[in-house]
């Protein structure tokens, strides 16, 4: 069983070496000539003001937030979902007493302007 | 073949010999795979220019047919800046992050029956896991580059992916409510008979919802703001040029070509022939999971050619409060179908 995984570990080896190669290639191959104009950050032309590192949204935080919870969800649903038709009907309302929750979380954030950007 | 290959490789110790066949078989899918990303940058350039009343690239070759191979050199002799303030192996490594997912992917790819590399229990999970990956290169490039606006869209790009992966995960356990297995293989066998027995007809909001999402992961238009050419430049790789920009947008296209691949493995019956009767099972089934991944990939460039680009507000709106809700509702019918009504045979 294992020895099916070795073929993948190949695969993404090949895939790094696929990307790291074309980036060489373009290291050696083309011209490099810097100059300090060429250099800095790209900001319409005029010389770049303040850190570019700058403050972000919090909404870019809760969609993070809500994203872990979601994904455990999903990550909880994928086994349930195989085995569904041998834990039959227990295990369809167990599983959606705990969507159900879920829900009314999503419910509430959604009442609660969570989801909303103007 | 595999006689052949072992009888030529005697001199070699086995384990070793393992590994070179595995790698010649990778090399046989990575190759195509990537003349196929290239003719799809082709094929855009073409489909939307005759969707423009125009001609598209004609210049190179016969009817143009040399000019993703022209691209490719040309961006091989540019330049690589890597701007003074950046991150430089951030910068460098960024591009790699986002290609390796999508070329790797591949590895659990069912092309029919017998064809497929590693054919693991786990297959469907693999790809998930691994498509999930592809967000990492976006942000580290928008970070690495120090620069305002590849910062911005990195941060609305990561934003928009993960509200959409959810919306694909919902999806995706719906396919396997009905399926039964994370094996892409059994998947595909499950919906053996006839069209009418593909996934996208009990599942079409989640077909739907899955293709819709598949959009929205790779950036493509209209849900493209992460690199809203009219407001951020170019967004996450304002600052990339020559080498590592070619691979970021081989990293698009790959994605484009596996989203499609997936979306015909778990809707459209793989490499089954639609109707299996003659004139059909004529065409192998390789050819047939070829043609249908086409199709499937052309309607990212028709998407392009057609719809305007989405405002952000617009996008996250349709990913949590439109996608999610349908995604979950007919999980929950799903289930209800079939231990409460006698139709539930349409879903296992």
């Amino acid at each position: 069983m294992l020895e099916n995984y070795l073929p993948i570990l190949l695969f993404l080896a090949v895939g790094l070496g696929v990307g790291a190669i074309a980036i060489s290639a373009g290291k050696v191959l083309a011209p490099n000539k810097p100059s300090e104009e060429k250099l800095s950050p790209y900001e319409c032309g005029f010389e770049a003001f303040e850190d570019s590192r700058m403050k972000f949204d919090v909404r870019y935080y809760l969609v993070a937030i809500l994203f872990i919870i979601f994904d455990l969800e999903i990550a909880f649903l994928f086994p349930w979902a195989i085995v569904l038709d041998e834990i039959g009907v227990f295990g369809f309302w167990a599983m959606m007493l705990f969507l159900g929750v879920l829900v009314v979380g999503f419910i509430y954030e959604w009442k609660k302007g969570a989801l909303e950007w103007e | 073949m595999h006689d052949f290959y072992l009888s030529l490789t005697q001199w070699l110790p086995e384990s070793l010999q393992t590994v070179v066949w595995i790698m010649i078989k990778i090399v046989s899918i990575v190759l195509p795979l990537m003349i196929c990303v290239a003719y799809f940058t082709f094929a855009e350039r073409k489909v939307i220019g005759y969707m423009q009343t125009r001609v598209g690239p004609n210049r190179v070759g016969p009817k143009g047919w040399l000019q993703p191979i022209a691209d490719a050199l040309k961006l091989m002799m540019k330049e690589i800046i890597i701007p003074t303030k950046s991150n430089k192996f951030l910068f460098l490594i960024a591009p790699i992050l986002s290609l390796t997912p999508a070329l790797a992917a591949w590895a659990v790819m069912p092309f029919s029956d017998t064809l497929v590399l590693a054919d693991i229990d786990a297959s469907l999970l693999y790809v998930l896991a691994l498509t999930s990956m592809g967000v990492y290169g976006v942000i580290v490039a928008g970070w690495a580059s120090n620069s305002k606006y590849a910062f911005l869209g990195a941060m609305r790009s990561a934003a928009q992916i993960v509200a959409y992966e959810i919306a694909m995960g919902f999806a995706l356990v719906g396919v396997l409510m009905v399926a039964g297995s994370l094996n892409l293989t059994t998947i595909v066998q499950h919906q053996a008979g006839g069209f009418w027995q593909w996934y996208f007809l009990p599942l079409f909001p989640l077909f739907l919802v899955y293709f819709i999402s598949g959009v929205a992961e790779t950036n493509r238009a209209p849900f493209d703001v992460a690199e809203g050419e009219s407001e951020i430049v170019a967004g996450f790789h304002v600052e990339y040029s020559g080498m590592a920009f070619a691979v970021f947008f081989l990293a698009e296209y790959a994605n484009m070509i596996l989203i499609a691949a997936l979306t015909v493995l778990m809707f459209l019956g793989g490499w089954l022939p639609p109707v299996d009767m003659a004139p059909f099972t004529w065409i192998p089934p390789i050819m047939w999971f070829g043609l249908k991944t086409s199709a499937v990939a052309f309607f990212f460039l028709w998407f392009r050619a057609t719809f305007p680009r989405y405002r952000y507000d617009q996008i996250m709106r349709l990913g949590w409060k439109v996608l999610i809700p349908v995604t979950l509702v007919w999980i929950a019918v799903i289930g209800l179908a079939k231990f409460y009504t006698p139709v539930g045979f349409i879903f296992s």
